[in-house]
């Protein structure tokens, strides 16, 4: 049942990541970042909870980040080095099966590391600040909706590519994804017709990440439509699956030499 | 039943950055029949891994059909009933042996009661036993090649295939997959094996087939692959030191070849069953005793090398 084997093969990918030591080294400076967001807070006059709130939510935006790209890539591009995949794809596993798979895997793995850094950063807000802060919650949860995303481009990479590409690509989906808006915003200020057309065709091809980022809506407490955050989610787990059936469509053709 | 039968497989790789073509198989044709062991022989670049990984699924033929058990395949439900050991196997280095085996156990479906009783029995039977909560980064080579096999029996496969289950052991490793592949005939498993270490396969097959450059150069058992080719028979006989020279000359006449050996003992060779009746008539006559009496029939060895050297170029260049 594929089911069951999707279950293994998740099960497995997210005990090999929990057995990995890069994971907890980058879970480390994750903590010693948010950690030091009091640091900072200190030095600065005023408005002490807001900066506790926007350095400790940017490092869990960046490392999980590195985690999904670094820890993701090695997972699966892993497997096809090391030839540990012939001995899974040579029993009765559909390839889609193994590729639903190390994506649930990575997602829970990921799961738990957000709620890690999560759950320090509440610690820290709840000590030096007032109130608890469910906004907080909700930031985190479209950081991990990014990452899943994130998760599906390594994948979709890892399928064709070198691992060392694949984060490069990776990285570069991130980075790109977070300026498409801006692409938009300058290409509309030009003059030339040809380059407001281009512009405009690119950050609809684009992924737009910065749906993802209410990060400062959280900190600065400026309220949200729940059609905002209703449209980041569902953009995303369309997005999502469309890259993950487009790893299924190059990994199924794939030749294992 | 034909447990597997391929038929015309062709298979073309696209390499490097111009998509370079390179034909890997050329036509093979092969079948396998239910409850022997087949090996696989060839030498390395020959195409032997390329045929197993189309068998497996791990690749897609480019033309050619492969049936397993009498069904067009490779599909899952045919895969379910096969066991793989991969060449120079690599595995999830962070399991334990017991882990490892229950990780495949539930790739198949096997029920958790079952795939606790089968790995502490496979365990047992690789000799791993004691080894059963280590993770496997610190197994030795062979101890990995072991439970290897292992992983390939959790399912409790109708046939399984090897690929080059013995290279790179020792011969204590060695003779333990031979004995665990006998074994296997034993229980009415099929098992198609690869290998380029002759012996192992002229000692424990029942049929062969020997591909060469992509092609099959020749199948069927040993005796038919050997059987036709010239064969001699070496009789050595110890005469008293004085009769030596004259035995000699008078043997040269009968035989084939007469050698002298250690310079006590003579060594004749006799080419047919005529041959071999005249000279120990002729050595009875003369009261002469013989030490022994050896048909030599040719080795696969030999008869892998003839293959080699017979009409074909480079050698090798070829994933295996």
């Amino acid at each position: 049942m594929a089911p069951q084997r999707i279950k293994a093969i998740a099960a497995n990918t997210f005990r090999e990541a929990v057995r990995d030591k890069i994971l907890y080294s980058l879970l480390f400076f994750a903590l010693v970042m948010i950690g030091s967001s009091v640091l900072v807070a200190e030095l600065t006059i005023g408005e002490f909870l807001k900066i506790v709130k926007d350095v400790g939510l940017g490092s869990i935006s960046i490392f999980g980040v590195l985690i999904a790209v670094f820890v993701g890539i090695q997972l699966v591009t892993r497997e096809i080095d090391r030839k540990t995949v012939y001995t899974v794809l040579s029993k009765p596993v559909h390839r889609w099966e193994f590729i639903v798979g190390k994506f649930l895997g990575l997602g829970s793995t990921l799961f738990v590391e957000l709620s890690i850094m999560t759950a320090g950063l509440l610690i820290l807000v709840g000590i030096t600040g007032s109130e608890f802060a469910p906004a907080l919650a909700g930031a985190v949860a479209l950081i991990y909706l990014e990452l899943l995303f994130l998760t599906a481009f390594s994948i979709l990479f890892s399928t064709f590519s070198t691992p060392t590409l694949s984060a490069l690509f990776t990285l570069s989906v991130y980075a790109i994804g977070h300026m498409s808006n801006d692409i938009y915003r300058f290409g509309q200020k030009a003059d030339a017709e040809w380059i407001r057309v281009a512009s405009r065709a690119l950050y609809y091809l684009l992924p737009n990440l910065e749906y993802f980022n209410i990060k400062n809506e959280v900190v600065h407490d400026v309220d949200m439509l729940p059609g905002q955050i209703g449209y980041a989610v569902v953009y995303g787990l369309v997005y999502t699956a469309i890259v993950l059936f487009a790893a299924i469509v190059i990994f199924e053709r794939r030749d294992f030499k | 039943m034909d447990v597997i039968r391929i038929e015309h497989l062709h298979k073309t790789y696209r390499t490097g950055f111009r998509m370079r073509r390179q034909e890997v198989i050329k036509d093979l044709s092969l079948t396998v029949r239910e409850g022997e062991i087949y090996g696989f022989i060839g030498p390395n670049g020959a195409g032997k891994t390329s045929t197993i990984k189309i068998l497996v699924g791990l690749a897609h033929a480019t033309s050619g059909t492969i049936s397993l058990f009498g069904k067009k395949g490779p599909r899952p439900e045919q895969k379910a009933l096969i066991g793989f050991l991969p060449e120079r196997p690599y595995f999830y280095e962070y399991l334990t042996a017991r882990e490892f085996l229950d990780f495949y156990g539930q790739l198949f479906g096997v029920p958790a009661p079952v795939r606790a009783r089968r790995a502490d029995k496979l365990l047992e039977r690789v000799k791993l036993s004691a080894w059963r909560d280590t993770p496997l980064h610190k197994f030795s080579k062979g101890m990995l090649q072991r439970v290897g096999v292992a992983q390939a029996l959790i399912n409790d496969p109708k046939l399984v295939i090897l690929d080059e289950p013995m290279s790179g052991l020792d011969p204590l490793g060695r003779m333990l997959i031979r004995d665990l592949i006998v074994g296997l005939k034993s229980q009415h498993k099929t098992v198609f094996f690869s290998s380029h270490i002759l012996s192992d396969v002229e000692l424990i097959c029942d049929r062969v087939g020997i591909l060469v450059d992509g092609r099959m150069r020749g199948e069927g058992t040993l005796d038919e692959l050997l059987n036709n080719k010239t064969r001699f028979i070496e009789i050595v006989v110890r005469p008293p030191l004085e009769k030596l020279e004259a035995l000699r000359s008078g043997l040269a006449s009968l035989a084939m070849d007469v050698s002298v050996q250690g310079e006590e003992r003579l060594l004749v060779r006799v080419g047919d069953a005529a041959q071999k009746r005249d000279v120990l008539n002729w050595l009875r006559d003369r009261d002469v005793d013989i030490e022994s009496l050896i048909p030599r029939r040719e080795s696969l060895e030999e008869l892998f090398v003839d293959e080699l050297s017979g009409g074909r170029g480079d050698a090798g260049v070829s994933p295996g």
